[in-house]
């Protein structure tokens, strides 16, 4: 089993907590079907030629602590078969954006050390993939078109009364922690609001899942593009998957790992997007 | 921000997604740091067949890069080591910590902030 990715600096107050939603995408990802089939689709050289192949671009939208993503460019060789790979995060809220980039960090320094053998102060990549960023932004808003080779999405899948408000530019005072001048009941206020983003879904806990389904065909690669999106038992796993090969264009949805251990509403799977 | 980044990203605004003139968003006040990485020539070798040059281009002469070929680099090209070791000093070692980013279209201005750029919309824009 590969490492977890050590998430001890991140302060979750304000960003979502590692659980058994992340740990299933870790499982998932590692699983020997899913490295095959990532490996197959993202070769480091074509078969025939040995030429080159473009290195894949891995996106996760909604890092929060990072740790899938953190997982994914530590492990990179393990996961597709080389490090010639791309990654990059998103997140809405700007405290995920700087705790992912840290996460990211020591997870490569981590395997780093342990493939040296002797801790080194240069992170090289040596079983890692390149990190390239977080980029605090929506869902997918300030990615080209069709450079998305992977994505991986944890929504926020809890069916809510209400979808919190997304922030706008500067909505989100973020220096408030060391700020003399704000009270600790606007700090908590804040920090509510912002993990209310990284679990609170509104209707069938699917309005944040849908507007990230609606932009999948115009954000992945034509013809590399993959998915993985998890999913509650509550957002109607069979109908999501439906819609999707509804789209027509050879699109695929197959769920690819459960989470069983827990009976009841939370039952959580991870759905395979792709065209084959 | 890894200097790579930003050919991958355009205007968060919808209305610019269309337009060539949102892509690549151009870099302003760009304050750079250096970070070494162990050099993978296999590593750019592979990630050249996914760059767009142009757009590249337009970065590196923005943060002033002079060393950055006009075509991109095949064939016998690819095995001139001191072209690939400029190439991961730019793409991979060179950060952006502070700036802005512009688009070319509508002009909005994305903040970097401890190398985040910060790609939120003002209420108006969303």
């Amino acid at each position: 089993m590969l490492p977890t990715p050590s998430t001890s600096h991140v302060s979750f107050d304000n960003v979502y907590e590692p659980a058994e939603d992340s740990f299933l995408l870790l499982d998932a990802l590692s699983a020997p079907s899913e490295t095959a089939f990532l490996q197959h689709r993202f070769p480091a050289a074509t078969a025939s030629s040995g030429a080159a192949t473009p290195a894949p671009l891995v996106v996760e939208v909604g890092t929060g602590s990072g740790v899938v993503l953190a997982f994914v460019t530590a492990h990179a060789k393990t996961i597709f078969g080389h490090t010639n790979v791309l990654t990059l995060a998103t997140d809405v809220n700007r405290f995920a954006c700087e705790a992912a980039q840290r996460t990211v960090q020591t997870a490569i320094k981590d395997v780093c050390d342990s493939d040296t053998q002797t801790p080194t102060t240069s992170a090289a990549p040596a079983s890692s993939a390149a990190f390239l960023s977080p980029v605090l932004s929506d869902l997918t808003s300030a990615i080209r078109p069709g450079e998305i080779d992977m994505l991986i999405f944890n929504p926020p899948y809890v069916p809510t009364e209400e979808l919190p408000i997304l922030p706008s530019t500067h909505s989100i005072d973020t220096s408030a922690g060391s700020n003399q001048g704000v009270s600790s009941h606007s700090i908590f206020e804040r920090d509510s609001y912002l993990l209310s983003l990284s679990y609170a879904g509104g209707a069938d806990g699917m309005e944040t899942t849908d507007r990230l389904l609606e932009q999948i065909p115009t954000i992945l690669h034509p013809e590399r593009g993959v998915a993985y999106l998890l999913l509650c038992a509550q957002n109607r796993p069979e109908d999501v998957k439906a819609r999707i090969r509804a789209w027509g264009n050879g699109w695929a949805a197959e769920t690819v790992a459960t989470s069983g251990k827990t009976a009841g509403w939370e039952r959580l799977q991870i759905v395979r997007i792709w065209r084959p | 921000m890894k200097v790579l980044t930003v050919n991958f990203l355009t205007c968060a605004v919808k209305t610019c997604k269309t337009s060539p003139e949102a892509f690549p968003l151009h870099f302003r006040d760009a304050e750079l740091a250096q970070q070494d990485l162990e050099f993978n020539p296999e590593f750019i070798k592979n990630m050249l067949l996914r760059l767009d040059w142009n757009a590249f281009r337009v970065t590196t002469s923005e943060l002033g890069f002079s060393t950055i070929p006009a075509e991109k680099p095949e064939g016998d090209a690819l095995n001139d080591e001191t072209l690939l070791r400029d190439l991961h000093k730019v793409l991979l070692e060179t950060q952006v910590m502070e700036g802005k980013l512009v688009c070319g279209h509508c002009a909005h201005e994305y903040a970097i902030k401890e190398g985040i750029a910060n790609f939120l919309l003002p209420n108006h824009l969303v």
